[in-house]
């Protein structure tokens, strides 16, 4: 059933608009780690270059759906779904703000990489951003649907991108220790996979918030906490 | 904590207009009990169903069961007035009577017979005022008219006359609906505190009120109790969808 809207168009409007800075946000997060990887694969500085600059826009629409939120929490008092929706907004627009600064470190680890020789061609790196967007869109999907099944989805293969940084990170072990003169580039490496890494961490926590979104049950932690009455 | 009023598949009528469709619910001692719903979906009618202020609607039959405290309010031999003192009652509109502070309080206590001495009747005046958090602005003025009283103080002072004869449950129709904010306040303040020795149900329109002072929140639309349940989980995540819009503001 879709839902109704307020009898206050005003307040609808304002949810929208959060909704849509969310939305805005999450885009733009998920396109500066993709470009963060595609320089580093494609070897483009420009690319990379590019990424770092686009953060300041994050970081201006995260203040600008914090100050949305307080105003509708003063102004309006939302109660149940809607105050699920703000709690939900407040939390994850610092999980989406932190992907943006991974796509950051990505790009500057990448920009270092690029003006080096390239150590190996990189295969599993590739797979792994692969995975860690999969999942961050999903996850965003999830907020925007309201698709508490899709989150929780998330939440499991979470897990395929924790297995792939493990293996990408016994592979550049074996790199090192074959030559040290690739330990700097290996780690520079094992950096961007721990980053894609926390890529993946930040969808599940966003995709436990979709979750509460919809449901109204707090998940995270793996267990159902009771807090009492 | 333990059942007051047991209310089990209650209809009502209004000659053949029916107010309220197999209503059942379990109203919890010493708490506060709100119900909420939209003008003309039955809350205050199942509220005086509660003491039984609706037979003083003529044309008007209940079916089901009403217990307090186990016994059955409708049944036969039920001695109403009593009910009435075990089961106060507050109005929207303060209605003072045109007599003095301490006579208005002390009306009831006279009228039971409840004060032997006069000593006992003012120890008794004074207490209720106490608790009506009353006392403090009342105290030097007795003897002077209850409508010199302002609208906040007023209906204080009603709930003081309401206590003043002892009773168990006090039923409150839109208490603050006519008072400022910081008179809504002490009156919320107000209901907050006597939950310690009173079952308390209160009827009102405004949502965040019912949010601040109850503990279980009842709601009704065309004369259903669509959800009952604990006031937290009805203001952040509640069962029904019909609540949901209308707690939310997604209505009509």
């Amino acid at each position: 059933m879709p839902d109704r809207e307020h009898t206050s168009k005003h307040y609808e409007l304002q949810l929208r608009e959060l909704k849509n800075k969310l939305l805005l946000m999450s885009h733009k997060a998920e396109q500066m780690i993709s470009d963060a990887i595609r320089a580093l694969v494609e070897r483009k500085l420009s690319v990379a270059e590019d990424v770092i600059i686009r953060d300041d826009e994050l970081d201006k629409l995260e203040i600008e759906v914090d100050d949305l939120c307080y105003a509708i929490l003063a102004l309006e008092q939302p109660v149940a779904r809607d105050l699920r929706f703000i709690a939900t907004a407040m939390k994850i627009v610092k999980d989406i703000e932190r992907i943006g600064d991974i796509a950051v470190n990505i790009a500057e680890r990448s920009r270092e990489l690029i003006q080096e020789p390239e150590l190996k061609r990189l295969v599993d790196l590739p797979i792994m951003a692969e995975a860690a967007q999969k999942i961050l869109k999903e996850s965003l999907d999830a907020f925007v649907n309201s698709d508490a099944d899709l989150a929780e989805k998330v939440i499991t293969n979470d897990n395929v991108v924790d297995d792939l940084y493990e293996q990408i990170f016994r592979e550049l072990l074996t790199y090192m220790l074959e030559d040290p003169r690739s330990i700097s580039r290996a780690i520079k490496l094992i950096f961007i996979a721990k980053h894609l890494e926390r890529v993946g961490d930040h969808s599940a926590n966003i995709a436990e918030m979709v979750v509460f979104l919809v449901k109204g049950q707090d998940i995270r932690h793996g267990t159902r906490i009771d807090r009492g009455r | 904590m333990s059942v007051k009023i047991n209310v089990s598949k209650v209809n009502f009528y209004y000659g053949t207009n029916k107010a309220l469709h197999d209503v059942s619910v379990q109203i919890r001692q010493k708490a506060v009990t709100a119900l909420i719903g939209p003008s003309g979906c039955g809350k205050s009618t199942f509220l005086r169903s509660l003491n039984r202020m609706n037979d003083l609607i003529p044309g008007t039959r209940l079916e089901g069961k009403v217990e307090l405290d186990g016994q059955n309010i409708y049944s036969d031999g039920m001695d109403v007035i009593h009910l009435r003192r075990r089961v106060g009652m507050i109005f929207q509109r303060s209605n003072p009577f045109p007599m003095s502070i301490y006579d208005n309080v002390a009306y009831g206590v006279r009228v039971n017979g409840l004060a032997r001495k006069r000593l006992q009747l003012e120890g008794i005046v004074e207490k209720t005022l106490r608790d009506a958090a009353l006392w403090d602005e009342v105290k030097d003025r007795l003897h002077r008219s209850a409508m010199s009283l302002s609208g906040g103080q007023q209906q204080r002072l009603c709930i003081a006359r309401a206590l003043a004869v002892e009773p168990e449950v006090l039923l409150m129709d839109e208490p603050a609906s006519a008072l400022d904010p910081i008179s809504t306040a002490k009156i919320e303040e107000l209901i907050y505190n006597l939950k310690q020795d009173y079952t308390i149900v209160v009827v009102t329109h405004n949502m965040q009120q019912a949010a601040r002072v109850s503990d279980d929140t009842g709601f009704f639309l065309t004369g259903r109790l669509v959800e009952f349940s604990e006031t937290k989980k009805i203001f952040t995540a509640p069962a029904n969808r019909e609540t949901e819009d209308y707690i939310t503001g997604r209505f009509g």
